[in-house]
């Protein structure tokens, strides 16, 4: 399916800079993939060396934390929002 | 233009070590992991502390502040009591027992202090704007700090927060906008907005100058130890939200040590979570290093944070100590509110009947040594979390016609 992937201010040296960029899979896994393919080495900023999502980022498909849905595998529909966030608290 | 961050140097990953610039970041370009100010201290003594000014300015050389600090429009928060709690210690069966009350800072929570340091740290980077995402006590002590400064003030809430947290951070101007979601959202939207040119030249005291603002909570460890006689207590239970005041006392304890300033002896820290909100807890338990988030549903709202950052910080912490992450029920959380003000007379809001419940807790559990020296903290004032006790609490004991007669048979 087709998405769009909001890239943090620290992601966006992979990405010339854009805030925001096209991407493509079923899966949130199958996105990461393409968008690693499209600019390379990101998805090693995202994933970790046993390829989980790093512990102090967050990765959203439309509202929902992936962590609350299927992690890696949660479904990526046609037109979704992927956000990717740094971890931060405050309170 | 150089930025004066008296002894901080740099900007370290607690993850992986990367250094970086003193900067409006917050979070490390290799590995997403937080960064944390960095030092060189020179040598500090407890004298020139002493004599510095009763607020957390006395600690300016352990702090990333300029030397001047004091010196500029600043709330000027801490040095807050630390009232021996005999009578609470008895009822709880604890020989020696502290409450560090933060409710007496200028805007009456523990906030104040982290807020203090951000507000430096904007002026240093020349932002216009003050903001924050916010429980509650946070958006009060910005846009109080922020009004002093002379800085613009928007701040970001979850739009069903306590009524008088809201009127509070409003009377100090500036915008408080209300978000239809959590503060896990609300925190998100923030993040989102940092990369976006709307909040260009704006600082968010907890993200993009959260390793600033974090370093304030240290100064509630220094106090502690300052208030005791330059000793460390043998055991402190802390509220957990996002996690970040727990990890810093920590910090604070162990640069105490370091410099010299106390005696290198063993402390244990406990936790303190709201059953309704117990991701931390939740991991101690289960023996897991990783924290699930949570929603929350708890009338601690000032502790309501889902998917705290610094958990995984917290749980090494417990467990290097030898202390533990506990929670309590909001009915248990209401009891305790009621405990400490009934034997103390401090009314503490939602957040400290928290740590106070888990005191209980814990000294009941047999879990935390009755006979050690221990410090709770209340990080916030019980006018603002009224609801939690309202109720029959917001009635008189008993309505009498204004006779002798009608009060002895009232009594």
């Amino acid at each position: 399916m087709s998405v769009t992937v909001r890239i943090p201010t620290i992601l966006r040296t992979y990405t010339g800079g854009n805030a925001e960029v096209g991407g493509e899979g079923a899966t949130l896994r199958d996105v990461l993939a393409k968008l690693d393919a499209d600019y390379p080495g990101i998805g090693a900023r995202i994933l970790d060396e046993s390829g989980k999502i790093r512990r102090f980022v967050n990765v959203y498909v439309g509202e929902e934390d992936v962590r609350f849905a299927e992690g890696l595998d949660t479904p990526a529909p046609q037109g979704a929002q992927i956000s990717i966030i740094p971890a931060v608290a405050g309170g | 233009m150089s930025h004066d961050f008296g002894p901080a140097v740099a900007l370290s990953c607690r993850e992986c070590g990367a250094r970086y610039p003193l900067g409006p970041s917050f979070a490390c370009q290799e590995c997403f992991g937080p960064l944390e100010a960095a030092y060189e201290f020179g040598r500090v003594t407890r004298e020139e502390i002493a004599a510095g000014p009763a607020s957390i300015w006395r600690y300016r050389a352990l702090l990333p502040v300029p030397a001047d600090v004091a010196t500029k429009p600043n709330m000027n928060p801490g040095w807050t009591k630390l009232v021996r709690a005999g009578n609470l210690g008895r009822a709880l069966g604890i020989r020696s027992l502290h409450v560090k009350d933060d409710s007496g800072n200028p805007t009456h929570s523990f906030k104040d202090r982290v807020v203090a340091i951000a507000v430096e740290a904007a002026r240093t980077f020349g932002f216009h704007t003050l903001s924050c995402s916010s429980t509650g006590n946070l958006a009060g002590a910005v846009t109080a700090a922020a009004a002093r400064a002379g800085l613009d003030a928007c701040v970001f809430i979850p739009a069903n927060l306590e009524e008088a947290k809201i009127a509070m951070a409003r009377v100090f101007g500036g915008r408080l906008i209300g978000i239809d979601g959590t503060y896990d959202e609300v925190n998100r939207f923030c993040s989102e907005l940092i990369g976006d040119p709307l909040g260009d030249k704006w600082g968010f005291v907890n993200v993009n100058l959260r390793p600033y603002y974090a370093e304030g909570s240290k100064t509630l460890a220094y106090e502690i130890a300052e208030q005791l006689g330059w000793r460390l207590p043998e055991q402190i239970v802390i509220p957990i939200a996002s996690g970040s005041q727990l990890t810093k006392i920590d910090k604070g304890f162990k640069e105490l040590i370091a410099l010299g300033l106390v005696e290198d002896a063993p402390y244990k820290i406990f936790g303190a979570q709201a059953a309704g909100c117990s991701p931390v807890s939740a991991a101690y338990k289960a023996g897991h290093d990783v924290v699930q988030p949570v929603k929350p549903d708890t009338i601690a709202k000032s502790l309501a944070i889902g998917n705290p950052a610094d958990g995984p910080y917290v749980l090494d912490i417990a467990r290097r100590t030898g202390g533990a992450v506990e929670d309590v029920t909001d009915p248990e959380i209401v009891a305790a509110i009621k405990l400490l003000a009934s034997t103390e007379g401090i009314f503490a809001e939602t957040a400290g009947g928290v740590t106070v419940g888990v005191l209980k807790k814990l000294v009941e559990s047999g879990r935390l040594d009755p006979e050690a020296e221990t410090v709770v903290l209340n990080t916030g004032d019980g006018l603002k979390t009224l609801d939690a006790v309202a109720g029959e609490s917001s009635r008189p004991t008993a309505v009498i016609r204004p006779s002798l007669d009608a009060f002895r048979a009232a009594v």
